[in-house]
């Protein structure tokens, strides 16, 4: 049975995307160690809660290296909501926070004006080079969001108040700024098709 | 654009679904893990799972039940019920829920909704808030309908706000399985009231009083009675919105 290595980031939905991986057929393992970041087959970055309180957590469990060794590396992972935001180098909601800084932006707040925080299904666009997302509704709770796809990446955008990164790949690295475990059958294949591209890597 | 969303709730005592009028008279509904997936392949957008067991035991049965339906579904899932302290919120996210929401308990104190907001964040902290009609206004309902607070409904709505609430699951007390459609008026006084997404409950009979719902400014429809009773299927009610002109994922 393919085995994927869950990252106990603290107060995520660890049940849902324990269960969308369950359902793909996988087995899940959870961890807090930086020896199983660094050599997981296929890791899964969740991620509820506020940007700072889980950049400090990496910190304590010592994961920031490893993880952002294997982004760099290019080694499978799917990373989800907050996971996204990680990636960046800062996020408007906790300044003075680091990110892990894989991608050379700041995280920005959603506009006044519109409802927030975003809580419910939006369409998403894949944008060129895209191998693993594709056009859809997916759900999304957030009120942070990346504003611009980053050089070297392939991404997916949405919009609500402005347009602003759904999801990024790059190989057998998917981060999502919506749930693809709540998606329903649209997200739930998305999952399967980075469990896929991982067991080329892999 | 946001799509709005259409939600079936279950209200589950003692592991299985029940529905009653007025929160009252509760008879069988059906097996929570076989509604769920029935809903879900209709093409539901999100599921409220709420336990209205009075007892201990029945708030075991309710962890069972929402790791059973998690199993399941693939869609949001919000759960709520008896939800006193932290440690309860986390233990049904553990369980499986996506969004824990609050009612009672949050009007005792208040605090609640700070300590969840702080914890599991905003998008994780729901105020459900009970209202009844009440001289021009609402007042707050507490303890499935049995006491009246006296409090102003959207005063407490947008005080549950300021301290973290990110969502509120706003339920007319006085339309709750009557099939007498949404209180439209509560709806919209609640828009202004909030700039948090609302879930429209109480008294959906079918797609008219859904599109009526989410013109006055809800963001999401939630019913029980006409999806468990078998008067509508999701995906008939959904072709039958997007009929009417309202933009759903199908």
């Amino acid at each position: 049975m393919t085995e994927v290595v869950l990252v106990r980031t603290g107060t995520a939905n660890l049940a849902s995307v324990a269960a969308a991986l369950g359902r793909a057929g996988c087995a899940v393992r959870l961890t807090e160690s930086g020896d199983d970041l660094a050599s997981a087959e296929r890791l899964v970055l969740p991620g509820v809660g506020a940007f700072g309180a889980v950049a400090e957590r990496l910190d304590a469990l010592g994961l920031r290296e490893p993880l952002a060794e294997r982004l760099r590396a290019g080694r499978p992972t799917l990373a989800v909501c907050l996971g996204l935001q990680l990636l960046a180098e800062a996020s408007d909601e906790s300044p003075g926070a680091h990110g892990l800084g894989v991608i050379k932006a700041t995280v920005t707040a959603l506009p006044e004006g519109v409802r927030r925080p975003q809580l419910g299904w939006n369409r998403v666009a894949a944008g060129p080079g895209c191998r693993l997302l594709t056009d859809g509704v997916a759900y999304f709770a957030n009120s942070y969001k990346l504003d611009a796809v980053p050089d070297g990446w392939s991404g997916a955008v949405t919009d609500h108040g402005g347009p602003f990164v759904a999801a990024l790949e790059r190989g057998a690295v998917l981060a999502c700024q919506f749930h693809p475990e709540l998606s329903g059958p649209w997200g739930q294949a998305l999952v399967e098709r980075w469990l896929a591209a991982a067991g080329e890597v892999a | 654009m946001l799509l709005p969303r259409v939600i079936p709730c279950l209200d589950v005592k003692d592991g299985r679904v029940v529905k009653g009028i007025r929160f009252q008279g509760l008879r069988d509904a059906g097996d929570p893990v076989e509604l769920a997936g029935a809903y879900a392949e209709q093409g539901a957008d999100e599921l409220v799972v709420l336990d209205v067991s009075a007892t201990p035991e029945g708030r075991g049965h309710a962890l069972e039940v929402v790791s059973a339906v998690r199993a399941v579904l693939p869609l949001p899932l919000t759960v709520g019920g008896g939800v006193r302290e932290l440690a309860d919120a986390e233990a049904l996210l553990a369980a499986g829920a996506d969004k824990v929401a609050v009612n009672t308990a949050a009007v005792a104190r208040p605090g609640l909704l700070d300590d969840l907001a702080r914890r599991f964040g905003r998008q994780c902290t729901i105020l459900a808030l009970d209202a009844a009609r009440s001289g021009d206004g609402w007042e707050v309902v507490v303890r499935s309908g049995r006491d009246r607070t006296g409090r102003d409904a959207l005063a407490w709505a947008a005080e549950a706000v300021d301290r973290g609430a990110g969502e509120i699951l706003l339920t007319s007390w006085d339309r709750d399985g009557t099939g007498a459609g949404y209180d439209l008026e509560l709806l919209a006084a609640m828009r202004r009231a909030v700039p948090v997404p609302i879930i429209a409950s109480g008294g959906a009979s079918g797609p008219a009083d859904m599109a009526d719902a989410l013109a006055a400014g809800a963001d999401a429809v939630l019913a029980a009675t006409i999806f468990h009773d078998g008067h509508t299927t999701v995906a008939v009610l959904k072709a039958e919105l997007a009929a009417l002109g309202v933009e759903v994922r199908r």
